[in-house]
């Protein structure tokens, strides 16, 4: 095997894994960068996948046919946004922790998912939906050697993240409603005094948080699972944070970190197939993207690049 | 604004104050440290409401429920600390909330050229581009001014604008506020620097302990004695005469010392220094002498490349800071923020941040916290600390009660040597005189003080010798009776060892 056919390979189940992880991590900067600490974002990301799935088979049942999936997507946006308000209110209005809120909301919400799916099914997990978001070739470019490596048994997902990661960039960096975002997750008081309303930019940058949540849960499942069960999203979410701070809070860095931790699992994945790779032990390939994870965050990513007000609750007229 | 009353819980901060501003008028608002002045400001810029009173701009009456409000009216505020976001520009700070726009983007080009109109208007010089963490304090107050003048605001309120400003820059300021009064602006200025009224203010009101004293016009009829009279509501001895010193056996000998600072530059280069019981030693120097990193090597912050410090005799170069506070030094820090109150904790637990470990304040690993409450509460009222209660988190003082903990704590140890750096630093004259006299008062009991300063003024006034420090080194000893601000000036600059100012 030619390293360029291990490319081929590799690449695609790379984007696969990456696509969840890059749009979660655009949903913990919105968070962030207004000052709340999402750790919730592994508990959003369960409910939209969940979201995903319940959905996608009721409109399957209702013959929305191929359709079903993409439409679910929206649907987990939606209750990935209103799910996120068990931590925008508590933490915004209450001023509760956000770190203990964080955990609490994932054990809720797995709790809540398998309750939920419980009740409507009669059995701890849901069936395999009919209609999933497929792999496809993407027609012309998959036929060009080299490049196609990104155009083979793709799924049109992907596109849609990275597509994302840069709309994302643009809103925080060159509209006013991202310098007003930062602003309140920097210096609250002094976006307060210059007439920008902090709770509000913190509602809507926890909110969209969720939207991204639900949204990447949900492309979890119905791109990679094609069910919903307990063990669907598994660390997923915590790996989407990791990601968004070895980016440095900044999307176009999210959408890197998030493409390099799904290379690191599609090697744990098919490694064993693969030559060279198949010589190092399965162990060490799964626990890679992890033990990078923390190699990254301990030596070259420093505190200073967060933004200075996260997880500290904004109190009018506190010195 | 009328009748102002505001109250936080049973504390009174404003009691019944009245202050009336003309257009086109700089009007001072005097008041010790503590007295209600930044408490009075944020009612008029809408961030607290007030219980009673009422305010009117232009005649009408208006209520002021958030700094939007104020904004529309045209009452702009530069904060005491400043409100700027570090990792924004210049330019992005200053239209934040008020973004021009092309499409959904926010227009630069119009931005920017916007700022610099307003900056070239009224001579305000600045650095659109720059982010705010790499310029200085005193274009980060230009932007603050900015910021007012961009929203179109016509009464700007100025909080102890000059608190953080080099002299250079104060006078640049003044010069500032001249310019906007000549463009139709109108001024508050808070502040409890006298010299300062007298040079720029036309009308000047006094607040006392939350209380209206009275407005009176400055002019010839007015002095600083008398507005420090009606601020403190006492006389004032602003030269107050000090008994004569009677130096005894060395304290601190410092010998050969060299420092490097954060940046691994040498800063102090083979300083030697000797302080005596009984007497203050008044270091004058600019900023950036190595005043801080002389301070850290003796206080034990930081550890010196080479050079020898011996306090009564015993070498305790680079001991860490609790074991040079047991050998006997008390130090009153620079950054009273920073390293001389946990901002967090109490008043109470700041009381004993050396001393905790110890009876009574600890018995066989448990805080007796009931004995640290009766040390807080003596402490208190010895030194006069103003706070509603001693579970009070320090950071909600004024800045002059803060420092009055923190020399309260050094100073109740009664240390051997008594390290002052820059004590009075933004404090008003009465809390000034009092931190004086406290410095005299533990020369008296025969220990060493060593006082480090920018004001020549203060220098001169306490100290019983003055040692110049000039790059690193101490250039010359001179006794403060003998010598001018014009000779320390002309060693403080880099002039020669020697005579050749006579």
């Amino acid at each position: 095997m030619s390293f360029l056919e291990v490319l081929y390979i590799v690449v695609p189940v790379a984007l696969a894994y990456a696509t969840p992880l890059i749009i979660a991590a655009l949903g913990g900067i919105f968070s962030e960068r207004s000052g709340v600490v999402n750790i919730a974002l592994e508990g959003i990301m369960i409910i939209g996948a969940a979201t995903g799935i319940i959905t996608t088979l009721t409109l399957t049942d209702l013959g929305a046919g191929v359709f079903s999936p993409w439409i679910s997507l929206l649907v987990a946006m939606v209750v990935g946004a209103l799910f996120s308000l068990f931590l925008a209110v508590p933490a915004i209005l209450w001023r509760a922790d956000q770190t203990v809120l964080g955990v609490a909301i994932n054990m809720l919400a797995i709790g809540l998912a398998i309750f939920v799916v419980r009740v409507l099914y009669n059995k701890g997990q849901t069936d395999f939906i009919e209609y999933r978001i497929a792999k496809e070739n993407v027609p012309f470019l998959s036929d060009i050697p080299v490049i196609k490596m990104f155009f083979i048994n793709v799924q049109y997902t992907s596109f849609v993240a990275i597509a994302l990661a840069f709309v994302v960039w643009f809103v925080i960096f060159k509209t006013p409603f991202g310098l007003r975002l930062r602003s309140v997750g920097e210096h609250p008081m002094a976006a307060d005094t210059m007439g920008i309303n902090v709770t509000k930019m913190r509602f809507m940058g926890v909110m969209l948080s969720g939207a991204f949540g639900g949204l990447a849960g949900a492309v979890y499942a119905v791109t990679v699972t094609t069910n919903f069960s307990g063990t669907t999203i598994v660390g997923q979410g915590f790996l989407a944070i990791a990601a968004m701070i070895f980016g440095k809070w900044n999307p176009l860095g999210a959408l890197g970190a998030g493409l390099f931790f799904g290379f690191a699992q599609a090697l744990s994945i098919i490694g064993s197939n693969l030559p060279v790779i198949n010589n190092v032990p399965q162990l060490l390939l799964l626990i890679a993207p992890y033990a990078l994870t923390i190699l990254a965050l301990a030596g070259l990513v420093g505190r200073a690049d967060a933004p200075k007000s996260v997880g500290i609750p904004y109190i009018k007229g506190k010195r | 604004m009328l009748n102002i009353r505001k109250e936080f819980g049973t504390f009174v901060a404003n009691d019944n104050i009245t202050l009336q501003l003309r257009k086109g008028e700089i009007h001072a608002l005097l008041g010790e440290n503590g007295a209600g002045k930044s408490t009075l400001m944020n009612v008029l810029f809408g961030l607290y409401q007030p219980e009673g009173g009422e305010i009117r701009v232009h005649g009408k009456k208006v209520d002021i429920e958030n700094p939007n409000i104020a904004n529309e009216l045209g009452i702009g505020m530069v904060h005491q600390h400043f409100m700027l976001v570090e990792k924004f520009t210049v330019t992005e700070n200053i239209i934040l909330g008020l973004e021009p726009k092309s499409g959904v983007t926010i227009d630069r080009d119009t931005a920017r050229k916007k700022v610099m109109e307003i900056s070239e208007q009224y001579g305000l010089k600045i650095d659109p581009d720059a982010k705010i963490e790499d310029i200085s304090v005193g274009m980060q107050q230009r932007v603050e001014i900015l910021k007012t003048l961009y929203r179109g605001a016509d009464i700007l309120i100025f909080d102890e604008p000059t608190a953080v400003l080099t002299p250079q820059e104060i006078q640049e300021l003044i010069q500032i506020m001249k310019r906007l009064i000549a463009e139709g602006k109108s001024i508050i200025l808070i502040t409890h620097k006298l010299k300062e009224i007298m040079q720029v203010a036309d009308r000047c009101t006094v607040i006392r302990r939350g209380r209206y004293i009275g407005t009176v016009e400055v002019d010839e009829t007015v002095n600083e004695d008398s507005l420090a009279e009606m601020m403190v509501g006492r006389e004032v001895n602003f030269a107050a005469e000090y008994s004569k010193a009677d130096p005894q056996q060395v304290v601190l000998d410092v010998q050969g010392l060299v420092v490097k600072d954060s940046r691994g530059l040498k800063v102090v280069e083979g300083l030697d220094l000797q302080i005596r019981a009984g007497e203050v030693l008044g270091i004058a120097g600019i900023d950036g002498n190595g005043q801080t990193e002389l301070i850290e090597s003796i206080s034990g912050l930081k550890k010196p490349e080479s050079g020898k410090v011996l306090l009564n005799g015993k070498d305790v170069t680079g001991h860490t800071p609790r074991k040079m506070t047991e050998a006997g030094i008390g130090h009153i820090p620079q950054d009273r923020h920073k390293h001389g109150l946990v901002l967090d904790y109490s008043i109470r637990d700041n009381m004993v941040l050396q001393t905790y470990y110890k009876e009574p304040f600890s018995k066989r690993g448990l805080m007796n916290y009931k004995a640290v409450a009766e040390k807080a509460k003596a402490l208190i009222e010895k030194f006069d600390v103003r706070t509603p209660s001693i579970d009070v988190a320090a950071r909600a003082l004024s800045g002059g009660n803060q420092q009055k903990a923190i020399i309260a704590r050094e100073v109740d140890r009664s240390p051997d040597l008594l390290i002052a750096a820059q004590p009075t630093r933004g404090l008003d004259v009465g809390a000034i005189e009092f931190i004086h006299e406290q410095l005299i008062k533990e020369r008296e009991k025969g220990r060493a003080v060593l006082l480090i300063s920018f004001e020549l003024d203060e220098i001169l006034h306490v100290s019983d010798r003055i040692a110049v420090l000039y790059e690193g080194k101490i250039v010359g000893i001179r006794d403060p009776k003998e010598t001018t601000e014009q000779e320390l000036g002309f060693l403080m600059a880099g002039g020669q060892r020697g005579d050749e100012t006579e």
